[in-house]
C-alpha cells in the first residue's frame, strides 16, 4: 500500500469524523450533545493534522503546532460551553437549544 | 515517494480509523448519554492511537490524557443536565435531523472528493529524529507567538468561566430580564430600581 493511499484513507477518516460531528452539532437539541458534536469535528482536525505532518511535511513543525492549537480549542470550547450551560440553566432553567432562541433572526 | 508506514502501523491505523468513526457515529445513536460520552472517549482514544502510529508520541499522549479527563467531566455534566442519563427508555432529542444529515454528508462528500482528486505531492522530506523535540523547539522558538496567544486565550477562558459561573452579578439582582419588582439582595437595603 503506497503512502499516498494511506494518507488519503486517513484524511477520509478525518472528514468522516468532521461530517458526523457536523450532523450532531446541527441536529442535537441538548446543549451538551451539541458540544459533543463540535468535539468530534475537532477530533477530525487532530487526525488530519497528524496525517499531514507525517506524510507531507515532517521536517516542519507547523502541522504539530496546528494539532496543539486544536487541542487548546477543544479545552476552551469545553470550559466555556459548560460555563454558558450552567449560567443559562441557572438563569432560566434552559437545557435545550430550542429553549434559547432570543437571537433568532 | 512519500514516507512509507510499516506493516503493523498500517494495520493499527486501519483498525483505529474504523473504530474512531464507528465510535463517533455511536455517540449520536445510543440512548444513554453516559454511553454517548464514553463512545466519544473511544473515538478520541482511537485517534490518539493513530497519532502514536504516526510517530507523534507527545501529541498522542496529550490527546489521550486530556480527553480521558475531559470526558469524565463531561459525563458528570451529562448526568446533571440530561433527562435520560442512564438510557432506561429509548428517546431521541433531535431537531431538523434530515437537513442536518444532508449537511453532514455533504461536507463529507465535498471534502472526500477533494482528498481523492488532489494530486498529492510526492517528495521524500527528511524526518526529525524526535517529533517531540521538534514541537518543543518550535513553540519555544519560531512559533512562540502561537504559544503566547494560547496562553492569553486560556487565561481569558479562566476569567470568563469564573464570571459566568458566579451565581450573581450586580445586574442580576432584578432577575435575568431586569423586571423584578424587588431586588433579590442577600441583605435588605441598597439601591432600589
Amino acid at each position: 500500500m503506497t503512502a499516498e493511499l494511506v494518507l488519503q484513507i486517513l484524511l477520509t477518516v478525518a472528514v468522516a469524523l468532521v461530517g458526523v460531528g457536523l450532523f450532531g452539532a446541527l441536529s442535537q437539541q441538548s446543549i451538551v450533545m451539541v458540544m459533543m458534536g463540535l468535539e468530534l469535528v475537532l477530533n477530525g482536525v487532530l487526525l488530519a493534522g497528524g496525517a499531514a505532518w507525517y506524510f507531507l511535511a515532517p521536517e516542519l513543525p507547523d502541522a504539530q503546532v496546528l494539532v496543539v492549537v486544536a487541542l487548546v480549542v477543544m479545552a476552551v470550547e469545553m470550559a466555556m460551553g459548560f460555563a454558558v450551560t450552567v449560567a443559562i440553566y441557572r438563569a432560566r432553567q434552559v437545557d435545550m437549544v430550542d429553549m434559547a432562541t432570543d437571537l433568532r433572526g | 515517494m512519500l514516507t512509507e508506514l510499516s506493516g503493523w502501523a498500517i494495520t493499527a491505523v486501519a483498525v483505529l480509523g474504523v473504530l474512531s468513526v464507528a465510535a463517533g457515529i455511536a455517540v449520536f445513536v445510543v440512548d444513554s448519554m453516559a454511553r454517548a460520552t464514553f463512545a466519544l472517549l473511544a473515538s478520541f482514544l482511537a485517534v490518539a492511537g493513530v497519532l502514536l502510529a504516526l510517530d507523534l508520541v507527545y501529541l498522542a499522549v496529550v490527546t489521550a490524557l486530556m480527553m480521558t479527563i475531559e470526558m469524565a467531566i463531561m459525563a458528570v455534566f451529562m448526568i446533571m443536565f440530561m433527562m435520560n442519563p442512564a438510557g432506561l427508555m429509548p428517546m431521541t432529542m433531535v431537531h431538523n435531523a434530515k437537513a442536518s444529515a444532508v449537511m453532514g454528508a455533504g461536507a463529507f462528500v465535498v471534502l472526500a472528493v477533494g482528498i481523492w482528486t488532489i494530486d498529492w505531492p510526492t517528495r521524500n522530506p527528511p524526518r526529525p529524529a524526535d517529533s517531540t523535540r521538534q514541537l518543543g523547539e518550535a513553540i519555544m522558538g519560531s512559533h512562540m507567538l502561537v504559544m503566547l496567544v494560547i496562553g492569553i486565550a486560556l487565561f481569558a477562558t479562566i476569567l470568563a468561566g469564573t464570571i459566568l459561573a458566579t451565581a450573581r452579578g450586580r445586574y442580576d439582582r432584578l432577575g435575568p430580564g431586569l423586571d423584578a419588582t424587588h431586588p433579590d439582595d442577600p441583605v435588605p437595603g441598597g439601591l432600589p430600581r
